[in-house]
């Protein structure tokens, strides 16, 4: 293995150490606590947006990411967040027909999107066909990384049928077809950690009319 | 009901509802988002307030101070809890380590306070703003200089902490063909897709945890010992788990914090685990260091064996026992195993999915297929050579079922291992070095008492209450199919209710003993409740039938519903064992094969093909066991071609802590898996004829893979994960 070089070592050492070295500057523990005066509440904006058809209007502290007014404000917890980092795609919902992982943006971004989660695809009664083709070919094991993956399987055939092209197509300028190989490479933004990608391979060949 | 000798026929032999494949009653709510996993209780608890860990910043030392004024300053602020504001708290029987730090810090991330406020983003703010002054001492990060000096495990016992079996030194220095090898694996992070995550609400002196976790006694029983507080004032509910791996099996912070916060908010508290807190925060698979000798005649009959494994963990923590699947999986005279385990201050290591076996078989079946290159033999030839079908060490232990050889000849056939080249480097497809690669896989069945209440409704209805739980295996469904074979209903008509701990203690979820553990107690609880439907009915129940939702005994025959008429009908039982486990071996077997491309230009691999054969009893629904085996076989790949927790070892913590650089399978990684499953029915086992499946679909899927690329490429790669840069310069050059 190559020797870590001098800039890396330094780095990551202001890095893992800086908590501590920070705190050790900043806070003299033996001093009696200084009185610190409360900091004002961040001010609310107001947001309007329809999700699954349904207007909806918020009143947000600005930082409140997308992922996190459906599950806290709109209590629509089908949208799950796995890593609030853009890593997992668990949080995978559609914003004007367009797939995205809303941990990554901010609630008050979405002014007058139309907003689709899993809960606006189907109901546990009436389920939507690739929500269907998931229970059939057992497109999941725990579920929790589960409405992400479909909402981004309806997203992904969705852009093969728009022709938005991939970098597995043999030649970028052709429409793109639902091959299984396509839609892999296109589903790789969402981990499932219990490993259903056969199976969801499956599913999705189902709904698109392909082979698995 | 004590399951003491071997099983005869019962009406599980019926085999109408279990053993046939059957799609998830689970399903349709988590496919819709509307299952709800232990951060979204919003409708049965309001008023929550929001709690954001923070973690230590050193690896190890002490915590001189902490400072929480402009957090508690901050707005929205409820509450800031550190170990100084709650008293000297216990520990649980689970956890190595303490989960809260203080003054003593034993490791990075290891949680320093919760700080609670109104809302997610007033305290991650806030948390950012708790000032700790630490000191830092030096810790020991470094498995292979702390393994230098480490004893063996068990030392101070009989045998000295070696397990031997006639004089493996002797027999090795004159064995014909020798094989040396040392093998490693490195730290393993669980990476379930749900985050840790509780709510927890008190209502006086009882307190109420939505958690996620797979064992919800042992997290009951410890939270309480923790919190310094009667187990009965505990109520642990996990409904839905996002993934566990063995991760979940343990208390964890999360709850503990919660519990804390809302004790000290006045209020209700969640707390969810961020992403890249949760590899230093929680446990991991320790890496480890193997060394393995085989020694065979010229014929290939394996004359001496030893597995030797080193690895690190906490003070007072576990080896990784990378060894034990050595002692019962091939024959051979004289055998020596044993295991060093170094004091670390890494992360608690703990167990996950096949805990030994995993890494274990990383090695070993890659030492079998050295040694059977060194003899010239096909690797599956050398391993039928010496299987065995008794315990090495007391012959007079036979295995209640071993199907290993068939695994592996019925597997070749449907593979097409007759393909296989078994000179490395020679198939090419395009850019692509094309290897196939076999093992086997073996992992023991565990018996675990496990419990159940049935109740026969007065609409009919058969309700099983248990607290078991469902992390993605299948519970809910196995064991709707369990009581509707037993009562003689569609498993439509079984309401399962799950995870909850006023519900009778289960086997729960972990070392692949749930499902026929859990479901051998269902079938104690509905052996019970056939008997109250017989008695009220006034049938013999010796020999009442259930079937088609009728009772029938002779020529009398009513309606199962007609039985609770009267009032609900409701029993409770558990399975408990004999020592059928110690007369009898209880493993499970497979075989795992595997085809890969490897890129002639990068050295990257990619998997072309997967086939697994598994024996392990009674399927109970073909459907999710296959489930549990592909996953197990994507969590191998991952092992094999990509997952390492990078260890700083200057500060002492894993340095790769979240999803985008802890490297997982993805779906583009991940071609058509294909399982088989044989016939089998384990009488030896409990009633259900079942043993687990869950984690021998990941036993030897890593060394399957490990072949393939040596078969591929000529290059063998004895240190995992097989990235590209461990074989690019060696591998055949391009003409």
């Amino acid at each position: 293995m190559p020797e870590t070089s001098e800039l890396e070592l330094s780095r990551r050492g202001v890095l893992t150490a800086g908590a501590a070295t920070a705190a050790l500057v900043a806070a003299p523990v033996s001093a009696a606590p200084m009185a610190i005066a409360p900091s004002p509440p961040t001010p609310a904006m107001q947001v309007r947006f329809k999700v699954n058809g349904e207007r909806r209007e918020l009143s947000l502290d600005p930082r409140t990411t997308l992922l996190d007014a459906l599950r806290e404000h709109l209590h629509l917890t089908g949208t799950k967040k796995g890593c609030d980092h853009g890593q997992c795609g668990a949080c995978t919902v559609m914003v004007d027909g367009v797939r995205i992982n809303s941990c990554l943006s901010l609630a008050v971004m979405h002014e007058g999107d139309e907003i689709t989660t899993i809960e606006g695809l189907g109901t546990p009664d009436k389920l939507h066909p690739m929500q269907a083709a998931f229970v059939k070919h057992d497109g999941y094991q725990c579920g929790y990384c589960t409405p992400g993956q479909i909402c981004s399987a309806v997203a992904v055939l969705d852009e093969i049928k728009r022709g938005v092209p991939s970098h597995v197509q043999g030649d970028l300028t052709a429409k793109p077809t639902a091959t299984n190989v396509e839609m892999r490479e296109r589903m790789s933004g969402n981990i499932c950690r219990c490993g259903a990608y056969s199976n969801i391979a499956e599913a999705m060949a189902e709904v698109a009319g392909a082979k698995a | 009901m004590k399951f003491e000798t071997p099983a005869t026929t019962n009406p599980v032999d019926r085999m109408k509802v279990v053993g046939q494949a059957r799609s998830r009653i689970d399903g349709p709510l988590k496919t819709t988002g509307t299952a709800p996993y232990a951060y979204e209780h919003h409708r049965e608890i309001e008023n929550v307030a929001y709690g954001y860990v923070v973690g230590a910043a050193i690896a190890k030392g002490r915590i001189n101070a902490v400072d929480t004024a402009s957090a508690k300053a901050a707005p929205g602020v409820v509450a800031v809890v550190t170990s100084g504001d709650v008293g000297k708290l216990g520990k649980g029987k689970y956890n190595t380590v303490k989960l809260l730090a203080g003054p003593d810090v034993d490791h990075y991330h290891q949680a320093v306070a919760v700080v609670v406020a109104e809302t997610f983003e007033q305290a991650r703010a806030a948390a950012a703003l708790v000032r700790v002054d630490y000191v830092r001492t030096n810790g020991r990060f470094d498995l292979d200089a702390a393994l230098k000096t480490a004893p063996l495990t068990d030392a101070d016992k009989p045998g000295k902490g070696e397990d031997r079996v006639g004089k493996f030194e002797t027999a090795f220095a004159s064995a014909a063909v020798k094989l040396d090898a040392e093998y490693t694996t490195p730290d393993h992070s669980h990476a379930m897709m749900e985050p840790f995550a509780s709510i927890a609400a008190w209502d006086g002196d009882a307190l109420t945890v939505w958690t996620s976790n797979q064992m919800i006694d042992w997290g009951r029983t410890d939270l309480a010992t923790t919190l310094n507080m009667p187990k009965e004032k505990v109520t642990f509910l996990s409904p839905y788990i996002g993934g566990g791996f063995g991760g979940k099996l343990f208390l964890r912070s999360d709850a503990v914090l919660a519990a804390l916060g809302a004790k000290a908010a006045g209020r209700p508290v969640k707390v969810a685990m961020s992403r890249p807190f949760m590899a230093n925060n929680t446990t991991h698979r320790p890496a480890t260091r193997q060394r393995i000798r085989i020694g065979t005649t010229k014929d290939g009959t394996i004359t001496a064996i030893a597995h030797q494994s080193g690895s690190g963990d906490q003070p007072n923590g576990s080896p990784e026992a990378a060894v034990l699947q050595t002692n019962l999986l091939y024959a051979g005279a004289n055998r020596l195993t044993s295991m060093r385990l170094a004091v670390l201050d890494l992360p608690e290591g703990n167990a996950m999915r096949a805990p030994g076996e995993a890494p274990g078989l990383m090695a070993l079946e890659v030492a079998m297929d050295e040694m059977a290159e060194k003899l010239g033999m096909d690797p599956i030839a050398f391993r039928v050579k010496n299987d065995t079908q008794v315990d090495p060490k007391d012959p007079k232990r036979r295995f209640s079922q071993r199907q290993l050889v068939r695994c592996l000849s019925e597997g070749a056939q449907r593979f097409g291992w007759s393909q296989r080249n078994a000179t490395p480097a020679q198939v090419r497809d395009g850019r692509w070095l094309v290897g196939m690669g076999v093992a086997s896989a073996f992992r023991n069945h565990m018996n675990m008492p496990s419990g159940a209440r049935v109740r026969l409704g007065t609409d009919g209805v058969v309700t099983v209450e248990t607290d078991m739980t469902d992390i993605g295996t299948g519970s809910y469904t196995i064991i709707a199919q369990t009581a509707a074979e037993m009562m003689g209903v569609p498993a439509d008509s079984v309401i399962v209710k799950l995870g909850n701990s006023t519900f009778p203690v289960s086997a729960g979820s972990g070392g692949q003993f749930g499902a026929a553990n859990s479901t051998a107690g269902v079938y104690a609880a509905c052996v019970k409740l056939r008997d109250a439907v017989a008695q009220r009915l006034g049938y013999n129940s010796a020999d009442a039938v259930f079937d088609s939702g009728r009772v029938t005994s002779g020529n009398r025959s009513a309606a199962l519903r007609q039985a609770a008429s009267a009032g609900e009908l409701a029993a409770e039982d558990k399975v408990e064992f004999g020592d059928l486990d110690k007369t009898w071996q209880l493993s499970t077997f497979g075989a795992h094969f595997v085809e890969v491309g490897v890129n002639m230009y990068t050295g990257a691999t990619r998997l072309r093909r997967m086939l697994a054969v598994c024996a392990a009893g009674r399927i109970i629904n073909p459907t999710t066991a296959r489930s549990q085996v592909i996953g197990a076989m994507t969590m191998g790949v991952g092992s094999a071609l990509m997952e390492e927790l990078a260890v700083d070892k200057r500060f002492g913590f894993f340095v790769n802590h979240d999803l985008a650089s802890y490297e997982v399978p993805v779906h583009a990684d991940i071609p058509h898996q294909e399982v088989i499953f044989l016939d089998e029915a384990d009488d030896k086992a409990n009633p259900m004829k079942a043993k687990g499946i869950g984690e021998l679909g990941l036993c030897g899927v890593g060394a399957a893979v490990a072949n393939a690329v040596y078969n591929a490429t000529g290059v063998r790669i004895r240190d995992y994960p097989l990235t590209l840069d461990k074989h690019l310069d060696r591998l055949p050059a391009v003409a």
